[in-house]
């Protein structure tokens, strides 16, 4: 479903994923894992059109993303690091404005709401604004919407981040509820390595932009002679720690949670 | 066509949700309209001007449409970084289609709010020529919202943090506003001042609307004035289409 081939994305001087090849077949959950800045978001950002990659091919069921844009949007959902939704807008109207993007018939989109809210543990809440939302709702919604034009891949990028145990486990039990139900290819990156040796079939590790391993998590386990997978992946990818420096983005959101009363 | 019309309408459900929001931006232009449309009357009657009030209500409108219209555009920065943005950026739609339709939600909003304005200004006592001007006014209205939602999109788009934010406001918006003769009759405007004015799209907007209103002191013709709103507002759209496709996430 997902066929990567050396691909290589440079910034400048800085090259953030070098030589990357991997394939996930259909139906699979796939987790890539990698320390802060390890080139995850990156791939990502070039497997959903975002980005162009600097060389190298890439393939989503049998389209290259970067000729057939639209097609391949059309088949993937997307769920950002970080919350895309409109706050300010109810849980249908999300779901709404995203169906008619995606070019979902009216009867269908009703239809998929419905169940997928339901299923997601959302269809009382439709038609509270997504503002008033708890962190694991607004995640939920952001799964559910991604499935919504029932894509035949949908991406992950640390869905999971800030959530309380409790929402973890849940929002995983759904994901694989539906791809098990749907047969949707999940690609998901994630820091919890207990959640990656639980959720995925298979595993890719990328450090400094380059793809370290890649297997089950019990190949993973075996190869590096580790008990857990977090035990494996520090062995993997070293115990340095990888600061970010703060940009912008981060700048805007601490003034975003002053404005706001922390709501966000 | 659909996606248009979704992303429209949202625009027009977060501008009617937030109505704390609708009556902020009422105040600065009542306080314009009351403060300067009855302090500063006087002082214009006396230069010669006829009456001042009649003279700044167009003005007033212009204003809360231009900061309406533009800040709409700005919106695309907190819609950047609180992610709505790359929930249409990633959607299969073409991006002119999405800056088509927050334009034109932008633009909407602007006009409902410039609206607003002239029925205070018509509680408040202003009085145009004729009632049937009104449609005339709002055509003007509708080109300075095109006008500045497309300026603010071709800005919002590059747009990275609230410094810039500050920026824009005090180096474009308030030179807009203040250089558009909104508050002074731009026939008497000389040298310098005379040439800036008029290369400030709203100055015709303005204008057009003092005109159509029956306010004496208008200073162009009102077909150049909509001719000009028309040929800038089209290069803005250009412009802002092109920023917008130039975004990266």
């Amino acid at each position: 479903m997902i066929r990567v081939q050396n691909l290589v994305k440079t910034f400048g001087s800085f090259t953030a994923v070098n030589d990357v090849s991997f394939d996930v077949a259909a139906g699979e959950i796939f987790a890539f894992l990698g320390p802060n800045g390890a080139g995850k978001t990156t791939t990502i950002k070039m497997l959903t059109t975002l980005l162009r990659p600097t060389s190298g091919a890439i393939e989503l069921d049998g389209l290259d993303p970067q000729t057939r844009q639209n097609a391949v949007r059309q088949r993937f959902g997307i769920v950002f690091q970080d919350p895309s939704l409109d706050g300010e807008l109810t849980a249908l109207e999300n779901m709404e404005i995203h169906g008619v993007l995606y070019h979902v018939p009216h009867k269908v989109r009703r239809q998929r709401t419905e169940e997928l809210l339901n299923l997601f543990e959302l269809w009382e809440r439709r038609k509270d604004q997504v503002k008033k939302f708890s962190g694991g709702m607004k995640r939920r919604l952001e799964i559910a919407r991604g499935f919504l034009h029932t894509p035949k891949i949908l991406f992950l990028d640390e869905p999971t981040l800030g959530l309380d145990p409790q929402s973890r486990n849940q929002l995983w039990n759904h994901v694989k509820k539906v791809n098990e139900a749907e047969k949707v290819t999940v690609f998901l990156t994630t820091h919890y390595m207990d959640e990656a040796d639980r959720v995925a079939h298979r595993i890719g590790v990328i450090d400094h932009g380059k793809l370290v391993t890649q297997g089950t998590p019990k190949e993973i386990k075996e190869q590096t002679g580790s008990e857990s997978l977090e035990d494996a992946f520090l062995k993997l990818t070293g115990s340095t720690i990888r600061d970010e420096s703060a940009n912008s983005t981060d700048q805007l959101r601490q003034f975003a949670k002053m404005w706001s009363g922390g709501r966000r | 066509m659909s996606a248009i019309y979704i992303l429209w309408l949202r625009e027009l459900k977060r501008y009617t949700r937030s109505r704390a929001q609708i009556v902020a931006s009422l105040g600065q232009p009542l306080l314009y309209l009351l403060v300067l449309g009855f302090g500063l009357g006087p002082v214009f009657k006396r230069a010669g001007n006829g009456d001042y009030f009649q003279f700044i209500a167009p003005g007033v409108i212009g204003m809360s449409v231009l900061f309406s219209s533009i800040f709409s555009g700005l919106g695309l920065l907190w819609d950047r970084q609180f992610g709505f943005l790359k929930e249409t950026l990633v959607a299969p739609v073409s991006r002119l289609q999405i800056m088509i339709g927050r334009t034109l939600g932008g633009a909407t909003v602007a006009c409902i709010q410039g609206l607003l304005v002239m029925v205070i200004c018509l509680l408040a006592g202003f009085r145009p020529a004729h009632f049937s001007a009104i449609p005339l006014a709002l055509g003007f209205m509708v080109m300075i919202a095109l006008n500045f939602a497309a300026l603010g999109m071709a800005i919002g788009s590059g747009l990275q943090d609230m410094q810039g934010f500050q920026l824009i406001m005090n180096f474009l918006v308030l030179p807009i506003y203040f250089l558009s003769g909104a508050m002074f009759p731009l026939s008497d405007a000389k040298n310098v001042l005379k040439y800036v004015t008029r290369i400030d799209p709203l100055s015709y907007g303005i204008d057009g609307m003092r005109n159509v209103l029956g306010a004496s002191n208008a200073a162009f013709d009102p077909r150049l004035d909509f001719m000009v709103l028309v040929v800038v507002g089209a290069i803005l759209m250009v412009f802002g289409a092109y920023r917008f496709s130039k975004i990266e996430i």
